[in-house]
């Protein structure tokens, strides 16, 4: 590489790291308490646990939970039923104001057994949900959303150039060289590079995946293309007044995918079905085939089976893209050691920060002492 | 060319160690999508790692330092 080559890496690692380290701070701030999620909901009492039961085994039939989720609030349109693996005695509702409105939906737990509605799951205006859209979107909607997937983007290339930019910076030093002894740039520069090179991988895995997820996106495009394609003639069929059964459904999802259970089921209306269907979302019961899902579509008006396929690889990337960043997919040792990997970052981040500082307004006093030594290794410096 | 940081590096020692730690860390993010149980304890040493290092690495040298500081005086 020649030294223009490096002039022209350092170049992008400053640019690219300037634009996005006060975003990046933002999200490493705001994603710590969103790793622990459930666990901070669960003290706080936001969440709902079902009951002790005499009967556990049998389950309320699901058209009982439609009839029950709508009677809890209404007026408000029925969108989705979710299932979680860890919660088998609940059922998860979604209810929007329009079928297809995102913003201000409710969420709701019922008991699977019973299908008795056992409370609402606050979202809306609780201290996780500002620190969820100070992460998602900066309460910008799609801009912020697309605005952070950018800095996101920004992110992996700073740590690209940072790593071509390792190289010269470590000429002279063993790896893993830390110069306590002398002043904090370069000591601060050490740690730098020490932290940002052994966090690298993980860093832009995380940070590649933040960045891609855009969940409504990647579905709306599944949406257009390949469902419409699976629905074929059937695409415009019209919301049925009384829709068929949703347990035989349901039942004949499971029926069509053996060995798949389903995940949650999206009403005919919603963002994520078509008019006149249910699309019932399997998902396997593997580790790793628990994150793929599988639509099966279903004639809203008859019950029929309609068609299902596997998702397109845009969408199997984003379901497997969302553990990579969360970090949840290990237990609590995996949610500790995403923590520190995030505390990590931020001392990436700050120590990235102040050297640019430094550089940028070096005073008389330290200008002898340190910044042959901090200043990146190029510009025909003389060899020493 | 030969001279070249980048080569250099590339071909030395400069990054040999961030290839191994990239290679285990990355290991360990995989490891957990794969299964559970065994693949859960493996990925939480594999991304322990690049914590242990770091963590290592960034306070070694003031041990060293404190004994030198001590020395001097």
């Amino acid at each position: 590489m020649t030294n223009k080559a490096l002039r022209q890496w350092s170049w992008v690692h400053k640019w690219t790291s300037l634009v996005c380290t006060l975003f990046l701070l933002l999200l490493c701030v705001t994603g710590l308490p969103l790793v622990f999620y459930h666990e901070i909901e669960h003290v706080l009492g936001n969440e709902v646990e079902a009951p002790e039961i005499e009967n556990p085994g049998v389950n309320a039939s699901l058209d009982t939970i439609v009839t029950n989720s709508k009677a809890h609030f209404p007026g408000k349109q029925l969108q989705y039923l979710s299932w979680d693996e860890e919660e088998p005695a609940l059922v998860y509702a979604g209810l929007g104001d329009e079928l297809d409105s995102e913003d201000g939906n409710r969420y709701l737990a019922l008991d699977a057994r019973t299908g008795e509605a056992l409370g609402e799951i606050p979202f809306q205006g609780t201290v996780m949900f500002y620190v969820y859209r100070l992460h998602v979107d900066i309460f910008a909607g799609l801009a912020g959303k697309l605005f952070l997937g950018f800095m996101g983007l920004l992110f992996v290339a700073s740590i690209v150039s940072g790593i071509v930019v390792y190289s010269p910076s470590m000429r002279k030093l063993d790896f893993g060289s830390v110069r306590h002894h002398r002043p904090r740039a370069v000591r601060w520069l050490d740690l730098h590079n020490l932290l940002g090179i052994v966090l690298a991988a993980w860093m832009i895995v995380v940070g590649g995946t933040g960045a891609s997820i855009r969940g409504r996106i990647w579905f709306s495009v599944w949406r257009n293309d390949q469902l419409t394609e699976m629905l074929g003639a059937h695409k415009d069929n019209p919301r049925p007044e009384t829709p068929a059964s949703l347990e035989t459904a349901i039942q004949t999802a499971r029926d069509k995918v053996p060995g798949m259970i389903p995940s949650f089921v999206a009403f005919p209306g919603t963002l994520y079905s078509s008019t006149g269907h249910y699309t019932v979302f399997m998902h396997g019961d593997t580790p790793l085939t628990s994150k793929l899902l599988q639509p099966v579509v279903i004639d809203a008006a008859t019950g029929d089976f309609t068609d299902t396929r596997e998702m397109p690889w845009y969408v199997t990337t984003l379901l497997i893209s969302q553990p990579l960043h969360f970090g949840d997919y290990g237990g609590m040792p995996l949610k500790i050691l995403w923590a520190i990997l995030d505390v990590i970052t931020i001392v990436v981040l700050v120590t990235g920060l102040y050297l640019w500082f430094r550089r940028r307004r070096p005073n008389a006093a330290n200008r002898f002492a340190d910044d042959a030594e901090i200043a990146p290794r190029y510009a025909g410096a003389p060899a020493e | 060319m030969a001279a070249s940081p980048l080569r250099r590096g590339l071909l030395g020692r400069t990054y040999l160690m961030p290839l191994i730690i990239a290679v285990i860390s990355s290991a360990g993010l995989l490891f957990a999508l794969i299964g559970d149980g065994l693949w859960d304890y493996l990925s939480w040493l594999a991304l322990g790692f690049p914590v242990a290092i770091g963590l290592w690495f960034s306070n070694r040298r003031s041990r060293d330092q404190r004994r030198s500081t001590r020395g001097a005086v």
